[in-house]
């Protein structure tokens, strides 16, 4: 097919129209203006990447290579575009990405509706869908990094979009400085593929790579290791995961889109990007997995015991993207980026369901105080019901169908994957434990609120309406099955490693331990919390520590702030600004000043503060530009060799 | 054609007259501003005149004027414009009005003076870009010091310790002291090879002739003369008193780019064999300066000082791209220093706005601005966001390209060490952002302390910015975004006036590329 009319560039700069009007003129526009505006642009996003499936629905061929793409760069040998490509995991991720933004967007009609700032909040929603398309849509790492770092700025808008708190303000300067701890990395990375290769486009760094089929380790493991650091800062893995939580400041709906279904994900998607760097580099697959396993269960244990529904859902996160990083690394990318969809609808939905509970229960956010919402609040109760038992693992809920692909995958690699392959079962099962406590503590018993006066009420309909079509997406989004989504994938990240060994029997096996992992979680959330819920203290009182250690969530915070962040200050206030810029700096300026000796009279003329005093130096000043200018001519006249005749010598 | 022949010279005089006239002018309400604005309008408008009619491709200087001036010594009035000196110009221009703008309201006693002095420095900031006379050069040179050091002595904030005399002093100390043997070492070349002329001197050193002990003196007193005006790490001991007292459209321009552009154009372009000497030297106190500016602006209490420290970082990068001598750092750090210009002038005039509502520059103090002036906080976070390296703004395109060069083509170690800026600029602008304008309103924003003894009068508290404040302040961060996204339109006339530095082998520089590099390079091209 020649030319396809896909209107690549349209799909970011359409929400960026949406930004530019809203953020200039928002404030003085109506509500409905200002929401019709942001509704409007992320729905023709959304339909032109509908359309763009459509065509390769029809057998449009991908990928589809936007062809004079304006030039951004041109310094010396470096030569950087704007140039968009489109690809089946492009393709994957922008419905994702317009999607579910789409519905995030129309629940913020409602969810919002109260807030001042309202424009403000639309005009950063929607220029968080600009850099977020523009991601995943770049031809090279450098307008990739243009996206990455936009959805950084975009999520620390909307995280301190209440910038009167102080905890929105930190916790978004936060999340920006400990991603640019990961954009430190995924920079350096991107010098040393331009030492390795001269361009940092993805085709052609790819073609190098299959030109080069010896090429293995070394600088590739480098290279990957580096886009790791920037992955593990922007998909909130260790050791950079620490920004996420602290991220629940913002607006539920923001927690939902950014820090749940999409810019999260961005690590594994870029992973997925580069996967033909990690292939050639055995070392770097194996940290990626490590990662991730190791993320999945930490931040599963920190979830058992967290009373914030939003800060279970965070830590719930911080554990699928675990998941995630752990299909990557057993080179099952696929698998991950199955998960990285199925995702996006179940943590979108419980992450607005929970947003319609804070919002019928007027700002309420502890477990604590929630209860009995089940006949209050029952579509959301039921929508999240279905996002709950997605997330736990049950079939034929779709993360049961993700979850089990990338289990699968890590268990047929040798030894290493049947560890992770149990740190993930174990992981499935405390994910069980605290998704049905959560239900149990919101949902069911007697009503625990304060304020009894004002019972829940539920939510409206243009904040139920996404929640039923994510249930939706919940149930049904993984029947579409691994190996039809891997088959799709395939071009552009190989083929995965279930497909090349294991058996049907083995496959079958491990879904069935997984869901009974799961059941045995509802079973345990089931006695402590609904049956009997005093026990849950009684435990926590026979292990302090234990508890104490999860609750103050292993006190990494705590541990970094001592180690680096204090330190750092220190060294800065003490040994740099005292004796570098006190004793050394300050020290030479004052030999300066005694070799012409002017410490002493000159300063108190300078001090006097008369102005003839000043109109003296001026003279002075003039005087000495002037000399500066006759120097030659008073040298000349005197004819003390500064004369022609000495240029030979 | 017909302005090309004479338009430096009109840029030149153009600010000189208008001061001439602005002294003769009775002292009246608000009319010396309102010539110095249109004065400098003017000279901007002129200014424009070079990128309209300069030839890209075309290496060599344009718009060249020579005349004779004094037989002997042989001193020529001979100026022109290339691609290294071109933006720089423009940016001088552009930065006057801002500069009239942003003392408008501040500068109340003496305005005659100060807009006379403020205009000499504009003929003296574009005399030394221009000047292809050595002489011309450090007579130009040196007259960028006086308006300087006067200004920040009669208008000096008398915020620190001896207030703006002192603070005027050292600058004048430090500047003065260190252009004096630049000013031996000028006429030790005259000496030896007859003539001011650069190309003349270019060429005479580039035979070899001349003895190369003297030589290595003469090039450190340029180099020292220049290190102390950008100012390089260690050479800094001015610039944060200078910050803190100078007033803001003085302050604006008193660091970076003169500095920057006499090392590239005097420094490299004149002592190529010197400046590979040095250039290990200036590319580690680049990379540490990065560091040592940000982690300081880090723990700063006054955002004068926090300016100071993270100028001093910012400037860094440029440095470091200089004496890679790779095309592509020297492109970096030429936009950057033009990046650095507009940003730090940006900063400096709303940090100015601040101040003079508030009357302190203790960021203690402040707190929740954005409420009251939310148009000057978004504007603050957009050009906070360019200092701190967005993509998209224009810090980005100058900082990539500076740290990507010296990482490939020059040395990895200092090259990481320099990126590891990226996070420590984020801290500082982020800090910086969330103390002055969100959190609730401090007392003093909110309007519950009465001003503070030096303002009183003031129309101080509750104002978001004024018309003309925010004219000019928007279009400051239009020009950061229009940078940032199209900076080929920029850095295209740029470098082939940067070619002669990029030819300069640098002792840094990585031994012969890999074979698997080699490799790489022949295998480039193919589509996936």
């Amino acid at each position: 097919m020649n030319a396809p009319m896909l209107f690549l560039p349209l799909i970011p700069l359409l929400p960026l129209i949406g930004f530019a009007v809203n953020g200039l003129l928002g404030s003085r526009l109506p509500k409905a203006v200002v929401s019709t505006i942001a509704l409007v642009f992320p729905l023709a996003s959304f339909g032109l990447v509908a359309h763009a499936a459509w065509l390769v629905r029809l057998g449009l061929a991908l990928p589809v290579i936007e062809e004079n793409a304006p030039t951004w760069i041109v310094a010396g040998a470096l030569h950087f575009s704007f140039a968009l490509a489109l690809d089946q995991l492009t393709l994957v991720m922008l419905l994702v990405i317009t999607g579910v933004g789409f519905l995030i967007h129309l629940y913020s009609v409602g969810y919002m509706s109260h807030e001042d700032g309202y424009w403000r909040y639309f005009a950063y929603l929607n220029l968080f869908l600009f850099f977020m398309t523009v991601l995943v849509l770049a031809g090279n790492f450098l307008l990739m990094f243009v996206g990455w770092e936009g959805v950084g700025l975009a999520s620390y808008l909307l995280i301190g979009f209440y910038y009167e708190r102080k905890s929105a303000g930190d916790a978004g300067r936060k999340a920006f400085v400990v991603n640019r701890i990961g954009d430190f990395g995924f920079l350096v990375g991107m010098f040393l593929l331009l030492g390795q290769f001269g361009t940092l486009s993805f085709g052609e760094i790819g073609a190098n790579l299959a030109a080069h089929p010896a090429l293995e380790g070394g600088v590739l493991t480098a290279i990957a290791l580096c886009l790791v650091v920037g992955a593990t800062g922007k998909s909130a893995q260790i050791p950079l995961y620490i920004w996420l939580p602290d991220a629940m400041e913002g607006p539920t709906p923001v927690s939902a889109l950014i820090h749940a279904a999409t810019m999260v994900t961005a690590g594994v998607y870029m992973i997925a990007r580069t996967h033909a760097i990690f292939d050639r580099s055995p070392v770097a697959l194996m940290v990626v997995a490590g990662i991730g396993a190791a993320t999945a269960f930490f931040a599963a244990t920190v979830g058992l015991v967290q009373t914030d529904i939003k800060r279970v859902l965070a830590y719930s996160t911080i554990s699928q993207l675990g998941y995630m990083f752990l299909g990557c690394g057993v080179a099952a990318y696929s698998a991950a980026v199955f998960h990285l969809m199925t995702h996006a609808f179940f943590k979108a939905l419980l992450f607005l369901a929970a947003g319609s509970v804070i919002h019928g229960l007027g700002g309420e956010q502890d477990l604590r105080r929630m209860g009995g919402l089940r006949k209050q609040m029952p579509v959301t109760f039921w929508t999240m019901t279905a996002g709950v038992f997605a997330i736990a693992g049950f079939f034929p809920f779709a993360g049961f169908f993700s979850k089990d692909a990338i289990l699968y995958a890590a268990f047929l690699q040798g030894t290493a994957g049947k560890a992770f392959w149990f740190v993930g079962l174990v992981t499935a099962l405390l994910t069980s434990v605290y998704m049905f406590r959560l239900w149990y503590l919101a949902f069911f018993g007697e009503s625990r609120a304060e304020d009894k006066h004002h019972p829940a009420h539920e939510s409206p309909w243009i904040m139920l309406t996404p929640l039923v079509i994510l249930a939706l997406l919940s149930v049904g989004g993984g029947w579409i099955g691994i190996d039809r989504f891997a088959g799709f994938l395939a071009p552009v990240v190989g083929e995965g490693p279930a497909a090349q060994a294991g058996s049907a029997q083995l496959e079958l096996g491990l879904s069935v331990v997984a869901v009974l992992v799961a059941a045995l979680g509802w079973f345990v959330a089931d006695r402590y919390y609904r049956r009997s819920p005093e026990k849950p203290a009684a435990v926590a009182a026979s292990v302090p520590l234990l508890y104490s250690t999860l609750v103050h969530k292993y006190r990494i915070d705590e541990l970094y702030d001592g180690a680096i962040v204090k330190p750092v200050l220190m060294v800065s206030r003490y040994v740099l600004g005292w004796v570098g810029e006190g004793v050394l700096v300050r020290g030479s300026a004052w030999v300066a000043a005694g070799v012409v000796s002017l410490t002493g009279e000159g300063l108190r003329r300078w001090q006097s503060g008369n102005l003839r005093s000043y109109a003296g130096w001026l003279a002075a000043g003039a005087a000495m530009v002037l000399l500066f200018v006759l120097a030659g001519i008073l040298f000349g006249a005197h004819g003390v060799g500064f004369s022609m005749n000495w240029a030979g010598r | 054609m017909g302005m090309d022949g004479i338009i430096v010279s009109l840029i030149l005089a153009t600010p000189l007259v208008g001061a001439a006239v602005i002294l003769l002018l009775p002292e009246r309400g608000k009319l010396a501003a309102w010539a110095a604005l249109f004065v400098s309008l003017l000279t901007f408008l002129l200014t424009l005149h070079l990128p309209a009619h300069f030839v890209p491709g075309q290496s060599g200087f344009q718009f060249e004027e020579t005349a004779p001036w004094l037989a002997n010594p042989l001193i020529r009035y001979h100026v022109g414009v290339d691609g290294l000196s071109l933006w720089l110009v423009v940016l001088v221009g552009l930065l006057a009005p801002v500069g009239v703008v942003a003392s408008w309201h501040s500068v109340r006693e003496r305005s005659k003076v100060f807009y006379a002095l403020f205009l000499v420095q504009q003929t003296a900031m574009v005399g030394v870009f221009v000047s292809l006379d050595l002489m011309l050069y450090y007579g130009f040179w040196e007259l960028s010091l006086i308006p300087m050091a006067i200004l920040i002595a009669m208008y000096g904030r008398n915020q620190t310790e001896g207030g703006g005399a002192h603070a005027a002093l050292r600058f004048f100390l430090y500047t003065f002291i260190s252009s004096a043997p630049l000013l031996v070492a000028l006429l030790w070349l005259y000496a030896r090879v007859g003539s001011f002329d650069y190309a003349v001197l270019r060429g005479a050193i580039a035979t070899g002739a001349l003895p190369a002990g003297p030589l290595c003196w003469v090039s450190l007193a340029f180099l020292v003369a220049f290190a102390v005006k950008v100012p390089v790490l260690g050479a800094h001991g001015w610039l944060a008193d200078t910050f803190a007292e100078a007033p803001v459209a003085m302050g604006m321009v008193v660091a970076g780019k003169l500095g920057l552009y006499s090392l590239i154009r005097f420094h490299v372009g004149l002592f190529p064999v010197q400046a590979r000497e040095a250039a290990p030297w200036m590319i580690g106190l680049a990379a540490i300066g990065i560091l040592y500016g940000a982690l300081l602006a880090l723990v700063q209490k006054d955002f004068w000082r926090l300016l100071a420290y993270g100028t001093l970082s910012s400037l860094s990068f440029c440095t470091l791209g200089i004496y890679g001598f790779t095309l592509t750092g020297l492109d970096g750090a030429l936009l950057q220093t033009v990046n650095e210009g507009i940003v730090g002038g940006a900063l400096f005039v709303m940090l100015g706005f601040l101040y003079e509502r508030y009357g302190t520059s203790q960021i203690g103090q402040y707190g929740g601005v954005a409420r009251k002036a939310p148009v000057l906080a978004t504007l603050f976070v957009m050009t906070g966001l360019a200092l701190a390296g967005l993509p998209l703004l224009n810090g980005f395109v100058g900082e990539f390209l500076v740290l990507s060069s010296t990482f490939t083509g020059v040395n990895k170690g200092w090259a990481v060490a320099a990126t590891a800026g990226v996070i420590l600029s984020a801290a500082y602008v982020l800090q910086l952002v969330q103390k002055v304008f969100l959190g609730e309103q401090s007392a003093m924003v909110a309007g519950q302390l009465s001003p503070p003894v030096s303002q009183q009068g003031f129309p101080s508290g509750a104002r978001d910015l004024r018309g003309g404040e925010k004219l000019v302040l928007v279009a400051l961060v239009a020009l950061m975004v229009a940078l940032g996204v199209a900076p080929n339109t920029w850095l295209e006339a740029m470098e082939p006036g940067l070619k002669a530095a990029a030819s300069v082998a640098n002792p840094l520089k990585t031994p012969a590329a890999s074979p698997a590099m080699k490799a790489g390079a022949n295998g480039m091209g193919g589509k996936r």
